[in-house]
């Protein structure tokens, strides 16, 4: 599955025809900075959406991202990792994870107009971080996220910035200007080529992201993060937030109780009623 | 408006008293990754040590990578932390088992500390880096069979021949000595000699002739530590391995001084992981069709579990802090080592009733806690002396003799 890549006058893009003379690989990462998972927040009843005022950690789906282009930019044996990030309160936690592994700097968009804004509106602003970050070969972001996953943010943002886009990424080499990508399958994988610059959205679990070593997590503190607002970006603030929103979230209802299992008693004939109950469901 | 949070606001049960927005970004993030660490590699992992009685030697060079090893010194491919940061990483550690954590802080604080802070910069180029990154693994020689906690009354000798030394004598309960590829070595010179017989401090490489270190087995406690002897069969040294920045016998106190400061808050951790695992096992455990929890007496042990692990928190934090402003005194130190440690192990003990006759196995990680903060209670400093040193602050009176 290769997308044609159609051009166009974006920063991103630009930089690709030169890429080729420099031995060194600039891979721009999205990551999603979410309230923690181990201590699960609420829904604000009044808008229906996720409360995100109190601290937000690095979405561990993205973590895999970050490692990934850490690998890639060693790999080239030049570059850096740039991460974008648009979160309420200029919350930079979780961006400092990410930077403490190795991330060289960030764009972080903040801005009370956000509020509100769909999965299409927070691919609009990342679009604009991107072209902000600079430079980029490869655009990496994960298959959906943990809080919100719509799993749709990635590709509106390559269709904006106007990208070849490649999902469930589980290998990526590169090869020249050429992206070479295992694609995750429910069978397997399949090979796929992908000019660059393109955006690829990571699958969870398919690298080993590293610990933030000490030395980094100290040098985070003074690794840049470029605070902007929808002014900064150049964005109308009426395309974003509750105002901008072409979705509406009408109710929010609970999800079902799960039922509990049943309970099988072996008396040495266990494996049986395991055997039946799966063919029961047509499994085997 | 008073200042009070609303009534029946939520309180976190690990934290009661929310010590942890006493701790920097940094620190947090610091803390988390070790915690993160221990989680992945050590809890899974270390039943089985403790069970075997080994410490995996390869560990070694994931504390480093991490930057575990001499973390709060600078250069030499050190981290160069806090030292609150390295506290919290002891803690994190001990969580885990005090077998871990005192491989850190041998390796950090007795083996770096004394080639950082008294070794020549040849020395420290030749070894700082390697332990740093966890290549080379050091050991720290003061106890001698009959000599422990009074240590300068050691037998260990070191003569001069010509330019060389030449080291004579044994050390006993020494941690990673049969792993180490260093020994920092504490011997008596010659009274008659130019160092009149003071304690001088020698950076011994294992490999050299007449250097043993037969491993101590029958352990109860820190099994997943290796405990050794060092046998020093006529060890002869160049010139250039005595430290030369210090004579006497403040040069092993420092070092102790630097670990003490680290097993303040690393028996918290202890202490933290045996509280949680009572916690947790009190609410799943039923009898006479209740959790164990609902009863007033498990109620009473958990509770002062919790105020010891907090009160424990706190007084480790603010040794941190007074050490980073540099205003810390070694009798400070003393109150910690022997406080929180006592305080591990009573809430160790505490615990292990909570855990009923589970709390006898390595199943659950109380009785490894137990047993091994006794060797963490004698060594360091027996709670006695560390009392004896407080004693002495307070009274100005002596009572070691
Ligand atoms: C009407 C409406 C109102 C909403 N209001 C709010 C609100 O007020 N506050 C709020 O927080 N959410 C709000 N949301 C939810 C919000 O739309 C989504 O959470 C958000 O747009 C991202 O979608 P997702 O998490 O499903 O992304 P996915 O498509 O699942 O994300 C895939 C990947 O894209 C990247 N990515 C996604 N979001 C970001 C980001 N913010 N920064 C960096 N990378 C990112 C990450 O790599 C992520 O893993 C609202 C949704 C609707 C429909
Ligand atoms: C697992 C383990 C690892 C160790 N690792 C190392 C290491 O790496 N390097 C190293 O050099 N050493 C190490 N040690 C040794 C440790 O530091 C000593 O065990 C400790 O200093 C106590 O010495 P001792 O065992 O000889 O006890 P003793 O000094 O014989 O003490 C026995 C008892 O007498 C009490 N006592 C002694 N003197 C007095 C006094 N004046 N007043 C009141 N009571 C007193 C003590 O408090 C104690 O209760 C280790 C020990 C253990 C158990």
């Amino acid at each position: 599955m290769s997308v044609a890549h159609t051009g166009g006058a974006c920063a991103v893009c630009y930089r690709a025809v030169a890429r080729d003379r420099i031995p060194s690989m600039n891979v721009v990462v999205c990551v999603k900075q979410i309230p923690d998972p181990a201590d699960p927040g609420s829904l604000d009843p009044q808008t229906k959406t996720l409360k995100r005022d109190g601290k937000l950690i690095l979405d561990e789906s993205d973590s895999y991202g970050v490692e990934m282009a850490l690998q890639l930019v060693d790999t080239a044996g030049g570059g850096e990792v740039t991460l974008v990030s648009m979160a309420p309160n200029n919350e930079v936690s979780g961006l400092r994870t990410a930077l403490a592994m190795g991330a060289a700097k960030a764009v972080l968009v903040s801005d009370d107009a956000l509020a509100g804004t769909d999965a299409l509106g927070t691919a609009k602003v990342l679009a604009k971080a991107i072209e902000r970050a600079g430079d980029a070969d490869l655009i990496l972001a994960a298959t959906e996220s943990s809080d919100g996953y719509t799993g749709t943010v990635p590709e509106q943002i390559a269709e904006l910035l106007n990208l070849p886009s490649v999902t469930f990424a589980k290998e990526i080499a590169i090869d020249g200007s050429t992206a070479k990508i295992q694609r995750q399958t429910e069978a397997g994988y399949d090979d796929v080529e992908s000019p660059l610059p393109a955006l690829v959205s990571v699958t969870a679990g398919v690298v080993e992201p590293r610990y933030p070593s000490f030395k980094g997590i100290m040098a985070a503190k003074s690794k840049p993060v470029d605070e902007v607002t929808l002014g900064d970006l150049g964005i109308d603030a009426g395309s974003v937030g509750w105002a901008g929103g072409g979705q509406e979230i009408v109710e929010v209802t609970a999800a079902e109780e799960r039922e509990a299992g049943t309970i099988v008693e072996d008396d040495g004939e266990g494996f049986n009623k395991i055997v039946d109950y799966l063919a029961e469901l047509k499994v085997i | 408006m008073t200042g009070h949070a609303p009534l029946g606001q939520h309180v976190d049960p690990r934290d009661v008293l929310a010590t942890d927005s006493l701790l920097s970004d940094e620190e947090r993030l610091l803390r988390d990754t070790v915690r993160q660490f221990v989680g992945d590699r050590i809890l899974p992992e270390v039943g089985e040590w403790f069970d075997a009685g080994t410490f995996p030697a390869e560990m070694a060079k994931e504390f480093g990578s991490l930057g575990l090893l001499g973390m709060h010194l600078e250069g030499y491919g050190c981290a160069g932390t806090s030292a609150t940061a390295y506290g919290l990483a002891c803690l994190e550690l001990e969580a885990g088992d005090s077998g871990a954590r005192s491989f850190v802080s041998v390796q950090g604080s007795l083996a770096m500390f004394p080639i950082w802070a008294f070794g020549s910069e040849e020395q420290k180029q030749r070894w700082l880096p390697g332990m740093a990154a966890g290549e080379l693994i050091g050991c720290f020689g003061l106890t001698e069979s009959d000599s422990g906690s009074d240590p300068s009354s050691m037998r260990t000798t070191a003569r001069r021949d010509g330019d060389d030394w030449v080291l004579n004598g044994s050390k006993m309960w020494i941690t990673n000595g049969s792993i180490a590829d260093v020994a920092v070595v504490w011997a008596r010179t010659d009274p008659e000699g130019p160092d009149g017989g003071a304690v001088r401090g020698f950076v011994v490489p294992t490999d050299t002739a007449g250097f043993a270190a037969p491993e101590i087995h029958r352990k109860v406690s820190l099994r997943a530590s290796v405990t050794s002897e060092l046998v020093l069969d006529d060890v002869r040294l160049p010139a250039d391995a005595v430290l030369p920045g210090v004579s006497g016998m403040r040069g092993p106190l420092s070092c102790l001084n630097e670990a003490r400061f680290g097993i303040s808050f690393g028996a918290v951790g202890a202490a933290r992981a045996c509280y949680e695992a009572a916690l947790e096992y009190s609410l799943d455990r039923h009898q006479f069709d209740q959790p164990i929890a609902g009863f007033q007496l498990t109620q009473r042990k958990l509770v002062e579990m919790m105020v010891s692990v907090q009160r424990g928190t706190l007084v480790a934090l603010h040794l941190g802090r007074m050490k980073d402003a540099g205003t810390l005194a070694t009798q400070q130190v003393s109150f910690g080592k022997m406080d929180n440690v006592r305080m591990a192990l009573e809430v160790a003990r505490e615990a292990r009733s909570v855990l009923g006759a589970n709390g006898i196995t390595t199943e659950y990680p109380v009785i490894r806690h137990m047993n091994n903060l006794e060797s963490v209670y004698t060594y360091e400093g027996t709670n006695e002396i560390h009392t004896l040193i407080l004693g002495h602050a307070i009274t100005g009176i002596p009572a070691f003799q």
